[in-house]
Parts: structure tokens; sequence; C-alpha cells
């Protein structure tokens, strides 16, 4: 598993990654209440504006990791949003991406260097 | 009652990035309340608010915070907040409420003693520069204002009253709220003396050995009090009430989601020197005797504009707006009339989520033609027209002991 500086997480899963955020963004945020969710097929690139969350305190913006396209989404998210607090790490990913570059992988945080970055 | 705005928390009307996240990095310059080592042994999140380190939520979080105030009880501390003794020179009561008559367009002269009501102080155009609580208090009047404003409220109220009154700033006292339907049954348990209290009342009585000044009020739409208790008590008394079942710790963030499924104006957010009380639809708190054809007509600042405007009505005015969606639209969304149209009407000024309501819920401006309950508006969030519809206030009945 790999990490954005933005606090998101990637796992490979076949030649696919999937997208979440992490456990202490979730956290950070409060109480999910709202997710819009891009469209599958969807080609983005890195830093792109994806999904949008928004929790009791404010609207957040989840950027695209990298280039790639967004294959899947997590629709059970828009019905229970609160899921995202629940299970940032499994079952509350957001959306599954095809990346144009799959070794742009090595350049994310490893989980060490993730657990440095939140201290 | 009434806080500053929230922004130093969370700017609600630009979407942020998620490396944004670091809310709540301690500032060596903020002020602290006599509260403060117990909101951090309790494990609150603390933010910069109106220059105090403040809770924002505790572990519990912000919803099942706001739910549980709404349920059982909530105790906040609102010790940030300003509160301020006016005594007229001549002794009498009466004089000092007429004094403060001269800045607020309220009828203060025939408040009763152990009442309390709503004010707000105006600007030369009839905007406002604060809104306050102001209770009569036997020989002097007491005043609790916004964090924000208060250190111009009171430069504000030695100015216009210094021949006349001595305006006493209170250092040496904490204020908590204690809000929701347990209230009652919990503070009984401290004192003989509140549970006969009705709405806008207001005592001193004994707490666990201290003098405390309690109104039976607050920023909830729920029944409960505010207690006004010297700084060195203010950490017992909290814990006494803290340590009840029905009671639990409340931050500023479901301070604000009560407030706003209740209806109540946030200075600086829905009212501010640029809005009037037509406007801001609190014409309810401007009593007849200070209206036209009163007994005390006008003379506050603004008085011209205000009554002139009572007159002829305003031509936008504050409203609640429900998003049809489940996204909220918060402060600073613009509002339209319809899906295409260039030209905005209105604004949102707050917004967010309403627990107990259970959905995105608002409040904002719109021009008098489309304040009518159920008229549909559109808001325009992240480049996207969507549908809302103005709502009647408050989003959720209140529940005050009259």
């Amino acid at each position: 598993m790999k990490f954005t500086e933005e606090h998101e997480w990637l796992k490979p899963e076949g030649d696919l990654v999937v997208v979440g955020i992490t456990e202490h963004a979730a956290e950070a945020l409060g109480e999910i209440v709202f997710v819009e969710l891009p469209d599958a097929d969807n080609e983005v690139s890195k830093d792109d504006d994806v999904v949008v969350i928004e929790s009791v305190k404010a609207a957040s913006d989840i950027l695209a990791p990298l280039d790639g396209t967004i294959v899947e989404v997590n629709e059970a998210l828009v019905e229970n949003p609160g899921l995202i607090n629940e299970d940032p790490m499994e079952g509350a990913w957001f959306f599954k991406m095809k990346l144009n570059d799959p070794s742009e992988m090595d350049g994310l945080l490893d989980e060490n260097a993730y657990k440095a970055l939140i201290g | 009652m009434i806080s500053g705005t929230m922004t130093e928390e969370a700017p609600k009307h630009r979407k942020r990035a998620m490396a944004d996240l670091n809310i709540g990095c301690p500032m060596a310059d903020l002020k602290q309340t006599p509260l403060h080592a117990m909101h951090t042994d309790l494990g609150a999140k603390m933010v910069p608010f109106a220059g105090y380190d403040m809770p924002v939520q505790y572990p519990m979080g912000v919803m099942k915070e706001h739910i549980h105030t709404r349920e059982h009880a909530g105790l906040f501390d609102v010790s940030h907040m300003g509160q301020v003794i006016i005594r007229a020179k001549s002794g009498d009561v009466r004089d000092a409420a007429l004094e403060l008559e001269r800045l607020v367009p309220m009828n203060i002269a025939d408040l009763g003693e152990s009442r309390q009501r709503y004010a707000f102080f105006t600007n030369d155009k009839g905007g406002i520069l604060d809104d306050l609580m102001v209770a009569n208090r036997g020989d002097h009047l007491f005043l609790v204002v916004n964090a924000a404003c208060k250190e111009a409220d009171i430069l504000h109220m030695r100015a216009h009253l210094v021949d006349s009154c001595d305006v006493e700033v209170i250092t040496d006292r904490a204020l908590i709220a204690l809000q929701g339907p347990a209230s009652e049954g919990a503070l009984s348990r401290l004192s003989d003396d509140v549970a006969a209290m009705r709405f806008m009342d207001v005592v001193t009585t004994q707490i666990m050995g201290a003098e405390c000044w309690v109104s039976r009020s607050g920023y909830t739409g729920e029944d409960g009090y505010e207690i006004s208790v010297p700084n060195d008590k203010a950490a017992d008394v909290a814990a006494a009430l803290l340590a009840m079942e029905e009671v639990a710790p409340i931050g500023l963030g479901a301070r604000d989601s009560l407030r706003l499924e209740a209806g109540l104006c946030l200075y600086g957010n829905d009212i501010d020197t640029t809005t009037t009380p037509v406007e801001a639809d609190l014409k309810w708190a401007i009593q007849k005797a200070r209206r036209t054809g009163g007994d005390r007509e006008g003379g506050f600042i603004g008085a011209d504009a205000i009554l002139a405007q009572f007159e002829k009505g305003a031509d936008h005015k504050r409203v609640g707006i429900k998003p049809e969606g489940r996204a909220p639209m918060r402060q600073g969304t613009i509002l339209f009339a319809d899906e295409t149209s260039a030209s905005p009407i209105g604004e949102i000024t707050s917004g967010g989520f309403g627990p107990s309501f259970e959905g995105p819920v608002s409040m904002g401006y719109v021009p008098v033609e489309f304040s009518k309950t159920g008229t549909q508006v559109f808001a325009e969030v992240r480049g996207k027209r969507m549908p809302a519809t103005v709502h009647d206030l408050p989003f959720i009945p209140a529940n005050f002991k009259r």
C-alpha cells in the first residue's frame, strides 16, 4: 500500500489501484455527511479534483493521486457517507483507477514515510 | 447565545484540499478560559476562535454532541464571550436602561427585574454592530456580548454612556451554558432556585458555594441555562455537572449546528454592519415602544433608517434555505433564481449539516419576492446549480420553558 501527502491511500488490485483516504484524514475531517463521486470511465490527471466530501465541519476535495482513468466508483458511500469514518481503510474506498504509468506508484510514500508525515 | 465566526476553524465557503488537515494547531498568543485544562483533559480538539483556544469537539464528535444536547443536556464553555455590567451613576437601573436605549432599538426601560431580553447595537446606517443579551438585575444591567466584538462593544458603550453610567467589564467570571431538555433536572441538583425559572428569567443563586448569575436562555433552541460563575469555581461547577449521566461536554462545532437548526443568527455570518434588523427578519426583537408611534419612538442610533424600513419594507430578507439534495450549502454560496440566469439574487450566510434535521440546512438572504416559504431557488455549488427551497425558521421547533 502507498500513500500521498494528501492523505490518500492506494492499494494495487490486479492492474488497477484502489484509492481511499487514511484513518488519520477521516478522523481529522470529522463525521462525513456528503460525498460526490466522479463518473466512471473518467480520464484524470494528477491533482484534478475528483471527489468532494463534506464533513460536519467543512468541504474537502480528494485529488487524483496520479494520471489515469477512473474505472469504478464506490456508490455505497453516497448512500452512507458515515462509512468513511467507520471503515476508511477498507470498505470506504472511493474509486478504482487504471494508471497511465503504474511505475509512478514507486514515487509515492510508503507506510513509514506517511506515518512520519502525520507525526 | 452568539459567538464570532467559525472561519478560524474551517472556511466553509471554499473547498479545501486534504493537505490542509492540520486543524487545531496550538497557537502561542491565544487566550484561555478558566475551563481550558478541563477541555484538554477531556480530549477536546482545540481551535483558535475569536482569540481564544476553544474546544471545537470532544471525542464524542460533532454529530453525537448535537443529538445529545437535543435529547439530554450539553455543557458548553462560553467564557470567551464578554460579560459587562452597566450601572447608572444615579443608582437607578431605569436610568441605565434609558441610556442603553440610545444604543439599542429595544425596550430596556420596561424590562422587568430578573428578566432578560435579546438586543443588538445598531450603527447610523441601521446596520448591526453586535447582538447581545441584556438582563435587568435589580440595581444594574448585565450584558453578554459576542467574543469577537467585545472590545469594540465596550468602547462603543463607554463612548456613549460615559457621562451617565459606569461600564464595568467582568473578567473574574466564566460563563457556562447548559442546554437541552435534561438541563433543569441536572442544574436543580446544584441549586433550588433554577427549576421555577421561566424562559428569559435571571436569578442570583448559590451553586457549590459560589454566587452564580443564571439565566434561562441559550443558543440552541432548547431549554437551558447560562451560568456566570466566578473563575475559581468554574471548573468545580462544570465538573459537577459533567459527572451527571445526562450531561456531556459540547464543542463549538455542535454549537454552530444547533443554533443553525434553531434559526438563530451568528454575528459575522448572518448579521453584520451591512444588514439591518428588518432585512435580518429581526423586527420581532424591536418592541412597540421604540417603533413609530411608540412611547419612546426612535432615539437609537440608526433609528431613521430602521424605522423607515419598517414602514416600506426591505428589498431583501434573511430566510431559511433547505437544499433539496444532500450537499450542504455553506457560507458564501451564491443564489440564483433559476438554473441559467447570470445575475445572482442572494447568498448563503450560514450552512451545514443539521444532525437533528437529518439533512443540510442553510440561512441566507434573498429578494423579498423570493422569501415566501416553498419558493425554489438555485445555489451554485462547485460550478453546478443545485435546487433549494425557502424554508421556515427554525428548522427544528424550539423547546423553551415559557
